[in-house]
């Protein structure tokens, strides 16, 4: 049933390579034991988790392996690194600066630590989501011991200059940490070279399983941990690691280190087709995001006079599969702060839609796609009271 | 997530439209929440002879705008003074809390338009619809956040449960 669905959602419902089936399926059947044992049983699963942490190492360029942490996905990551780090510094001080289109795991994390005194401040963003440095540095005060700015956004794909950012961190001693979880096995992220201190990533962006994911943690950062008891992880996150998850983790990442590049190509040529062919077949809209400092397989496209969530189910009625960031459909009462943060109004927030390229998809994906999406938007104007007024004044 | 008869109110909505010469219009929300809804009636003999919407929101928007418009089809004016949001999602086979809000419209929008109907034919406003802009509930309604489904109690901006922030501030 679900392979005649054409995936333009590849962010949510990232498939699993095939390769990466059978080396979790070979896991199940090793029945491997736990990694901290002290006898035979756990050699292999200790061998088995070294290895994939080796793996993992590879994709980010981590100086050890050693300084990656797994974790249960990418919420966990960006968790551990807000609170952690920002409990570890508590007695230094309490203030953290970020930037205004966060993902909601930051904000949340940080809207928990206000609850505890924590005070936040937020830096801007250009038309094209892009934060400028300098207020970065601007924002940065004595007691500062935070500063949280994600590597790209998954509603508009705009990648941050991270590196220019870590220097001033570097420069004043704060310690930085990036959310990375769209970007890593997409782009190519070296942790060494981005200057960063923490770095959150997340098995599921790059074709491995959901609830497997990782943090990168500099030598000498010091985090609180989330979850005490033993001391997997380096002491950073007790727990008997998710082996199966990880090992699917570590395949996904080889394969990624290995297929980067045609990967970027693949989808970059996706995109720009549709986006050179879009005005064809449907006008009124903006296109979101950086043109070129942006994820290669995302287009963010605001849809004027209509609404998000009505677009994808008529488009799953044709059996694509793509998402929104309207109110509605995220099942919130608010419009998308990243839309509004870049200038969108409320009404074209509403009505965008976000296509995420995979291996899979093809050019005629891409024709079919955007077929569809002509007479969906077509259909749901016609409904529309704001077309409706634009075209009766002209 | 949504029950046949939304969907089939969805793909093939009922009396979308306007009408030339509307005798009554009624508009509610507004495109910052993401929904609005407009509704036009034609009256004969203390009936609605006609009516017809047009929605810019969700499916359940749409679905209620259109379930809507068909329960108030042919009805007199009492009669369609009696249909509330509670009717029509039920008519719907109920829809999900968290869209319960988008529900709020349909009814809404028919009672502002029978109320301009009212005014004009008395003289009293002009004809322009009555645009209402912030999120009220009518008596009895409920409101439920749409993070968490707890039950939000009115006019309250942060979830007891959760502590999200549930009512945009709609001034810019």
């Amino acid at each position: 049933m679900t392979e005649n669905i054409i995936n333009l959602d590849h962010m949510s419902a990232n498939p699993l390579l095939p390769e990466v089936q059978e080396a979790m399926i070979h896991a199940i059947r090793a029945d491997y034991g736990n990694p901290s044992s002290q006898h035979k049983l756990g050699d292999k699963a200790a061998e088995a988790l070294d290895k994939a942490r080796d793996s993992v190492s590879r994709l980010l360029n981590s100086p050890s392996p050693k300084d990656v942490v797994f974790t249960s996905g990418g919420t966990e990551s960006v968790n551990l690194a807000v609170k952690g780090a920002a409990w570890a510094r508590s007695d230094k001080g309490k203030h953290i600066v970020t930037s205004n289109i966060e993902h909601n795991a930051v904000l949340r994390s940080l809207r928990r630590l206000k609850m505890m005194d924590y005070n936040v401040s937020s830096v801007p963003v250009d038309g094209y989501g892009r934060v400028n440095p300098e207020d970065v540095a601007k924002a940065i005060k004595k007691d500062t011991v935070l500063v949280t700015i994600m590597h790209s956004n998954n509603e508009i794909g705009t990648i941050q200059p991270i590196e220019e950012i870590a220097r001033i961190t570097q420069e004043k001693s704060v310690i930085f940490h990036t959310d990375a979880v769209d970007s890593v096995g997409l782009v190519p992220v070296d942790v060494q070279k981005l200057g960063v201190d923490l770095l959150s990533f997340a098995s599921n962006t790059f074709y491995g399983p959901t609830g497997a994911g990782g943090l990168f943690v500099r030598r000498g950062t010091k985090i609180w941990p989330l979850l005490d008891g033993g001391v997997q992880e380096h002491n950073k996150r007790a727990g008997a690691e998710n082996l199966i998850g990880i090992i699917g983790m570590a395949t996904a990442a080889d394969i990624a280190v290995r297929d980067m590049s045609s990967r970027i190509a693949h989808t970059k040529k996706l995109k720009a087709k549709l986006l050179e062919e879009l005005p064809r077949y449907v006008d009124e809209y903006i296109v979101n995001g950086h043109p070129e400092e942006s994820l290669p397989n995302l287009v963010s496209v605001s849809l004027k006079y209509i609404e998000g969530e009505s677009v994808v189910l008529m488009l799953d009625d044709e059996n694509f599969a793509v998402s929104t960031r309207s109110a509605c459909a995220a099942g919130a009462l608010q419009a998308s702060h990243v839309l509004l943060s870049i200038g969108r109004d409320f009404a074209d927030a509403q009505g965008t839609l976000v296509i995420t390229f995979g291996v899979d998809n093809t050019e005629a994906d891409v024709t079919r796609f955007l077929t569809a999406l002509k007479d969906v938007v077509t259909t749901l104007r016609d409904i529309s009271p704001l077309y409706g007024k634009k075209t009766a004044h002209g | 997530m949504y029950s046949k008869t939304v969907m089939d109110h969805f793909r093939k909505p009922r009396n979308v439209g306007t009408i030339e010469n509307p005798d009554g219009v009624g508009e509610v929300g507004n495109p910052l929440c993401g929904d609005m809804m407009t509704i036009h009636l034609k009256i004969e003999d203390d009936r609605i002879d006609d009516i017809k919407f047009q929605t810019f929101g969700c499916g359940a928007a749409i679905a209620v705008s259109s379930m809507l418009t068909e329960l108030a089809k042919g009805k007199t004016l009492d009669e369609a003074r009696k249909i509330t949001n509670k009717d029509v999602a039920n008519a719907l086979e109920g829809l999900p809390k968290n869209k319960l809000h988008c529900s709020n419209l349909g009814a809404d929008a028919l009672q502002l338009a029978i109320k301009n109907y009212e005014e004009r034919k008395s003289g009293v406003a002009a004809a322009e619809p009555v645009r209402q802009e912030k999120h009220e509930h009518r008596e009895g309604e409920k409101c439920y956040c749409p993070y968490c489904d707890s039950q939000l109690p009115e006019g309250d901006a942060v979830c007891p449960s959760c502590h999200l922030n549930v009512i945009q501030d709609h001034r810019r």
